[in-house]
């Protein structure tokens, strides 16, 4: 009789025709030291009823890496041992009977460099359809040094961004263009200029914004580029607005880009719906192009939202530092869409740092090195107004994209007095917090004493007052921060 | 027109107090805080002229307020600036940057219009003031 959980290591045992548990192949090896250079997957776990969480936890090992549902004598052609993924860890989620953090190592040589196709066909291909599992879903990942050097990382990265546009200390401000649909290029346009003329930095096209029957993309990137130049004139400062470059072919896409670049915009946009392969390519050329590559997050909810099942959003942020875009959405905390702040925190940290401690607290499990790829920029963006600044400076920081859509083009007075509400509302707010105010206690009577001087902003805060999207959160961590956890 | 570079152009002009608490705050994060002015506003002009070099081991924002008083001295018609570097691995660059000085008269920038084939627009911006040489702009 077998030990269902124990390696078989007896080669003739191990490889007689037939099917074998996958703990028993060699995919569970719970005395495994992961080396420096191991990619690292840690999967929450749900077997099926009467499914045990050790065979459960090997199967995703084996389906991720080299098995497949019986044995095969080609195995012994292959330094076998070596592609093996070894699942080494299994843990019971605090607070969540049936599900398991599984921790699956896997040998770099699994992987081509510099691909998040490669990386993505094998840790969420085949595995997420296993019959065996009621669920899965992948939290977190470490990427060893030796992996993140293949890829070329952020185009920009926040510091020359903020060299481009010659924008220090402060967060960048922008809004996403209203109506998303149904506007011929030249009333954009005029929404564009009224934006930036009023004190943001950025507007932005929604993310299904590419060349509609309404507004074809020609149109739109002319008149756009009409009004970032006369508001860059009328202020004297830099400004952009993110041309979304989506569209259904690669050669398309390259076209539009060319075309942006030749009228002069400081930076593209392109949807994640596009893919791995084409947001790499997108990188590449941004890279080689000096243009600032923002991404939209459209479609991650659809994987990223439930706790039982696909991949958390900390990983999709992971994996497009290294795939090389400069911007991307990744919540506001205060806003109307999902995230609550310690979650948030961990987003924003993996964007933003040098080194990723592990924080438990904040749902990220592993210490990370970025090996100095270039840093991405948070944007927050999504149900957030002018009277919320002093939270969102205290939660978000500096370094981050605050995008008022509604909170610009909403305002009674036109957007241009909507822009320039949440301009003096900003830099009112860093203006205080330099100065050593407590902007999370004071901040309304920061912003009421700038409302001051300021008519726009004082109709601003009288519209939206004290708005808030107050719902319980679908994706909160797993643990609370303690002393023993956090230490 | 008003220039909106920097951190608080929104904001009325700064105080000597405002920019001391500004520039102190910069020198409690470890940056070095430095002078700078220009007759050449251009949103790309990224090198205004060094008002001697960032100020490395001042622990006292009165200094930089003192520095920014000589400047007007010499240079109040023109835009004087406050930067902070901050020379930490990974960032090495420009922290903050904040307009303590304006000329009277702020006469702006023009759009300068190159129309090309198929409706493309090449596009300069080009400060009023430039068309004078440097020394005589802005009077």
């Amino acid at each position: 009789m077998l030990d269902n959980a124990k390696t078989v290591t007896d080669a003739k045992k191990r490889y007689s025709a037939g099917v074998m548990k996958y703990a028993q192949m060699g995919y569970w090896e719970p005395d495994y030291t992961p080396s420096d250079t191991d990619i690292i997957a840690l999967f929450r776990i749900t077997p099926q009823d009467g499914v045990d969480e050790i065979e459960a936890a090997a199967a995703v090992a084996g389906e991720s890496s080299t098995a497949t549902w019986t044995v095969v004598w080609t195995d012994r052609l292959t330094a076998c041992d070596k592609y093996r993924a070894k699942a080494y860890r299994v843990d019971p989620v605090p607070n969540s009977p049936g599900e398991f953090f599984a921790y699956i190592a896997y040998d770099l040589d699994l992987f081509e460099p510099g691909s998040i196709a490669n990386l993505t066909a094998s840790i969420i291909g085949n595995v997420f359809g296993f019959k065996p599992l009621k669920a899965l879903r992948l939290e977190d990942m470490r990427l060893p040094v030796a992996y993140v050097k293949t890829f070329q990382g952020p185009a920009t990265g926040i510091v020359v961004e903020r060299e481009r546009l010659n924008a220090y200390g402060r967060p960048l401000l922008g809004a996403t263009v209203k109506p998303k649909l149904g506007l011929s290029g030249r009333n954009y346009g005029r929404v564009v200029y009224e934006a930036l003329k009023g004190g943001l930095d950025f507007t932005k096209d929604d993310e299904n914004i590419n060349s509609q029957p309404f507004m074809h993309w020609r149109d739109r990137f002319l008149y756009c580029m009409e009004a970032v130049n006369r508001a860059s004139a009328a202020t004297g400062e830099v400004k952009g607005t993110y041309l979304n470059i989506t569209a259904g072919t690669m050669e398309e896409m390259y076209a539009r880009a060319e075309f942006a670049k030749s009228l002069g915009s400081v930076i593209i946009m392109i949807d994640l719906v596009i893919g791995y392969t084409a947001i790499q390519s997108m990188a590449k050329w941004a890279r080689d192009n000096d243009m600032i590559l923002h991404l939209h997050r459209a479609g991650h909810s659809t994987y990223t939202r439930q706790r039982s099942h696909g991949v958390s959003f900390r990983v999709i942020a992971k994996w497009m530092r290294l795939a090389g875009v400069d911007h991307l959405h990744a919540g506001t905390v205060v806003g109307k869409l999902e995230g609550d702040p310690a979650t948030t925190k961990g987003y924003y940290d993996i964007f933003r740092e040098e080194y990723n401690p592990m924080a438990l607290e904040n749902g990220v499990f592993f210490d990370q090195d970025w090996a100095s790829l270039n840093k991405m920029m948070p944007v927050a963006s999504g149900g957030i107004h002018a009277g919320q600044m002093h939270q969102l400076l205290t939660y978000l920081g500096e370094d981050v994209v605050l995008q008022f859509g509604g909170g610009t083009i909403g305002h009674p007075h036109g957007i241009e007095a909507g822009a320039t509400a949440n301009r003096v509302a900003l830099e009112a707010m860093v203006f205080a917090r330099n100065a050593g105010r407590d902007i999370w206690n004071e901040g309304s009577d920061i912003l009421r004493d700038a409302a001051q001087t300021c008519t726009p902003l004082k109709q601003a805060l009288e519209t939206w007052k004290d708005v808030t999207f107050d719902y319980a959160s679908t994706d909160a961590p797993d643990f609370a921060p303690t002393p023993e956890v956090s230490a | 027109m008003r220039l909106r570079q920097g951190q608080f152009s929104f904001l009325p002009d700064l105080t000597d107090d405002d920019i001391r608490a500004q520039a102190q705050y910069a020198i409690d994060q470890g940056w070095a805080v430095s002078v700078e002015y220009t007759d050449d506003p251009h949103p790309r002009n990224t090198y205004w002229e060094m008002w001697g070099h960032p100020m490395f081991d001042n622990p006292d924002a009165a200094a930089v307020v003192f520095e920014v008083n000589e400047c007007r001295k010499e240079h109040g018609g023109k835009y004087i600036r406050v930067i902070a570097f901050d020379s930490t691995a990974g960032w090495e660059s420009i922290r903050m940057s904040f307009i303590v000085n304006r000329p009277a008269d702020e006469p702006g920038f023009r759009v300068v219009r190159q129309e090309g084939e198929g409706r493309i627009v090449r596009y300069t911006i080009e400060s009023y003031a430039v068309r004078e040489p440097e020394g005589r702009r802005y009077a």
